[in-house]
């Protein structure tokens, strides 16, 4: 035992590069921010930065931000089931190249996906161009929310489907036998058995979608034609144009504790779920 | 007796160009313990899957009290199935998982709570209502999965080597309680297993397959006593098989000697198989024996001594509870009761069935 805790303490070093990374990349920095919102532009203490988010403005752009995140988290997770489904009935070699077509957006450039969509999108592009041929007149998605929407979902589908797939690759056949066995049909096999658990997966999925659809600010700037402001590009300018990090620095600890709140909610869920059986 | 509840009416099944089941008929009768028993990828559990709606048969019938339900869903059949695994469902406790199918049936609130504590009374587990199934142990979850099947009243329940994975002396444990169980619900119970012993302990009828082919069908006593061919005489129980020669009924000649059976109507000179239990076997003095031949080893197996003795080409095993000293000569005795003479195979998938051992 005492031998074993040795070797625990001594492995522990093994983490040392990445630890040093972490605090030199994410702590030092994240006290610097911390320390940068609670500082007023001439100088001295103040919280008006972190509160400046109650500004109607910035309340406007934290709504839409939450919008785009909650409307993109549940469409990833309308288009992620059905697919998990399909695929678990594939045979392995099947799965393996639907995973490999689903992830493979993944090893291209996040900027060029999104600069594709744009091209995709715009008034004169690729969509309108089908659209004009197949006699369907024209749709203006360009700048629009629903632009944004489409490409936060193309970007983070990916990161919902694959733990649900884990999740729900994980249930044993036996397991969905034995329900239908029981009486069940397949709707009700997915609701009280493959649902309930793929739970842990969907709750990484959550996690792994909302907050990065919440915070981004490329996408926006991309497909937005920069006139719809999510909370990230707030925060962009305030440090790029308007050159006050102060304030940036503030409104980003603002949307940090919202992000902790609502992740502190989805984790306190997993934990229950665990506990009690949804049924 | 004869009241036929289930019936599998010339049932193929083959997967990826493997012949798993060959025209299989198999008729199950109301309230009996049948047990499905061979080797493994005999057919038996793909048997147990056609009748349970999980496998589509290639062609055939399953006929359910006269009603064909070959193309049925699983939902839709009344019978439910005990699995190997136990396959309860992890999120739910004890008490939610066997409330899983009268829920589904819209059963009451009370219905539901009565059967929950007559059914894990009935498997010995009450009191363990609101565990989780990863808290119990192996054993314990079989028991609840067999309460779980229990409640909704089927008529025919399917079980698929329900004790395959228990250790030997719980094994046994519940081998007594299916049994007691069985006599308690007084319903159809379709066992399948690769354990004879478990088949014998068991079974009102026992199946014994083989390479999808049913090889014999009878009682516990009439296979483990009358084996009609070389298969399942190896199969179940152990046994000296050797080839003889019938010499004129109720005689056979083996290993040049002719010795008194009971058996007629082969023909004369004909090549059979002979089986021999090695508990049928006495060891005698050299000189009184059909048979003369050397103890080459004595092993002690608790109830009784596992003596081999070569004569000839061939090693005898006997079981004695006495033992012989090894290198002494000695010699064999039989009574005619208790030699089994079968027809060599002839046909080509009985041939199959040799090649097996």
């Amino acid at each position: 035992m005492i031998n074993r805790l040795k070797s625990v303490n001594k492995r522990i070093w093994l983490s040392g590069p990445y630890a040093v990374w972490v605090f030199g990349f994410t702590v030092i920095p994240l006290c610097m921010i911390i320390r940068a919102a609670l500082t007023a532009r001439e100088g001295g203490f103040t919280t008006g930065n972190i509160v400046a988010i109650f500004d109607p403005i910035h309340l406007k752009a934290m709504l839409f931000s939450l919008e785009i995140a909650a409307g993109c988290t549940v469409l990833c997770i309308l288009l992620s089931y059905p697919l998990v489904l399909a695929m678990r009935q594939l045979n392995m070699g099947k799965k393996g190249f639907m995973m490999f077509v689903l992830i493979l957006p993944m090893w291209m450039n996040f900027i060029l996906r999104i600069l594709a969509w744009q091209m995709i999108l715009s008034n004169n592009g690729i969509l309108n161009f089908l659209l004009r041929s197949a006699g369907l007149g024209e749709l203006s998605v360009a700048n629009t929310g629903a632009a944004i929407m489409i490409g936060v979902v193309y970007d983070y589908l990916p990161y919902m489907m694959l733990p649900i797939f884990n999740a729900v690759a994980e249930i044993n056949e036996d397991l969905i036998e034995a329900a239908r066995d029981l009486g069940a049909n397949g709707f009700t096999v997915f609701c009280k058995v493959i649902f309930p658990l793929s739970i842990p997966g969907l709750l990484s999925g959550i996690v792994m979608v909302f907050v990065p659809s919440m915070t981004s600010f490329v996408i926006s700037d991309i497909l937005g034609g920069g006139k719809l402001q999510l909370i990230g590009n707030v925060i962009e300018q305030e440090f790029t144009k308007s050159m006050n990090q102060n304030l940036g620095s503030g409104l980003s600890v603002s949307l940090m504790i919202f992000v902790l709140i609502s992740m502190a909610f989805t984790m306190k869920n997993d934990r229950e779920g665990k506990r009690s059986a949804i049924w | 007796m004869n009241d036929v509840i289930l019936q599998l009416d010339s049932v193929s099944k083959s997967f990826e160009g493997k012949v798993i089941l060959n025209s299989l008929d198999l008729e199950i009768r109301r309230n009996e313990f049948i047990t499905l028993l061979g080797p493994s990828g005999c057919g038996k559990t793909t048997t147990l899957r056609i009748i349970g709606g999980f496998e589509k048969p290639d062609e055939g019938r399953v006929l359910f009290e006269g009603t064909d339900i070959t193309g049925f869903p699983p939902d839709k059949r009344n019978v439910n199935t005990v699995f190997q695994k136990y396959s309860l469902f992890p999120h739910m406790s004890v008490e939610e998982n066997i409330a899983f199918g009268l829920k589904l049936k819209k059963k009451s609130g009370q219905y539901i709570k009565d059967k929950i504590g007559y059914a894990l009374k009935l498997v010995n587990m009450d009191g363990y209502e609101s565990r989780k199934p990863d808290s119990l142990s192996g054993g314990q979850q079989q028991r609840v999965a067999i309460a779980r099947a229990i409640v909704n009243e089927p008529k025919v329940l399917l079980l698929d080597e329900p004790l395959g994975a228990l250790d030997l002396k719980l094994r046994h444990e519940m081998q007594r309680e299916l049994i007691k169980i069985k006599k308690e619900v007084g319903i159809t119970f379709i066992y399948v297993t690769h354990d004879q012993e478990e088949a014998l302990t068991m079974s009102d009828r026992i199946v014994v397959m083989n390479k999808g082919l049913v090889q014999q069908m009878g009682t516990s006593k009439s296979i483990y006593d009358e084996p009609q061919n070389a298969f399942v005489a190896d199969f179940i129980g152990d046994s000296n098989i050797i080839d003889g020669i019938m010499k004129a009924d109720r005689l056979v000649q083996i290993q040049g000697v002719p010795i008194p059976c009971v058996d007629t109507g082969f023909g004369k000179d004909e090549l059979v198989d002979v089986v021999i239990r090695p508990e049928d076997l006495e060891i005698t003095a050299p000189e009184t024996g059909y048979l003369t031949g050397r103890v080459i080893s004595v092993i002690f197996k608790g109830a009784y001594y596992e003596i081999k003795v070569r004569a000839g080409a061939y090693d005898w095993s006997i079981q004695d509870v006495n033992p012989a000293p090894v290198g002494s000569m000695v010699g064999l005795s039989i009574l005619p009761d208790n030699i089994q003479i079968m027809h060599k195979p002839h046909s080509e998938d009985a041939q199959a069935v040799r090649e097996e051992e």
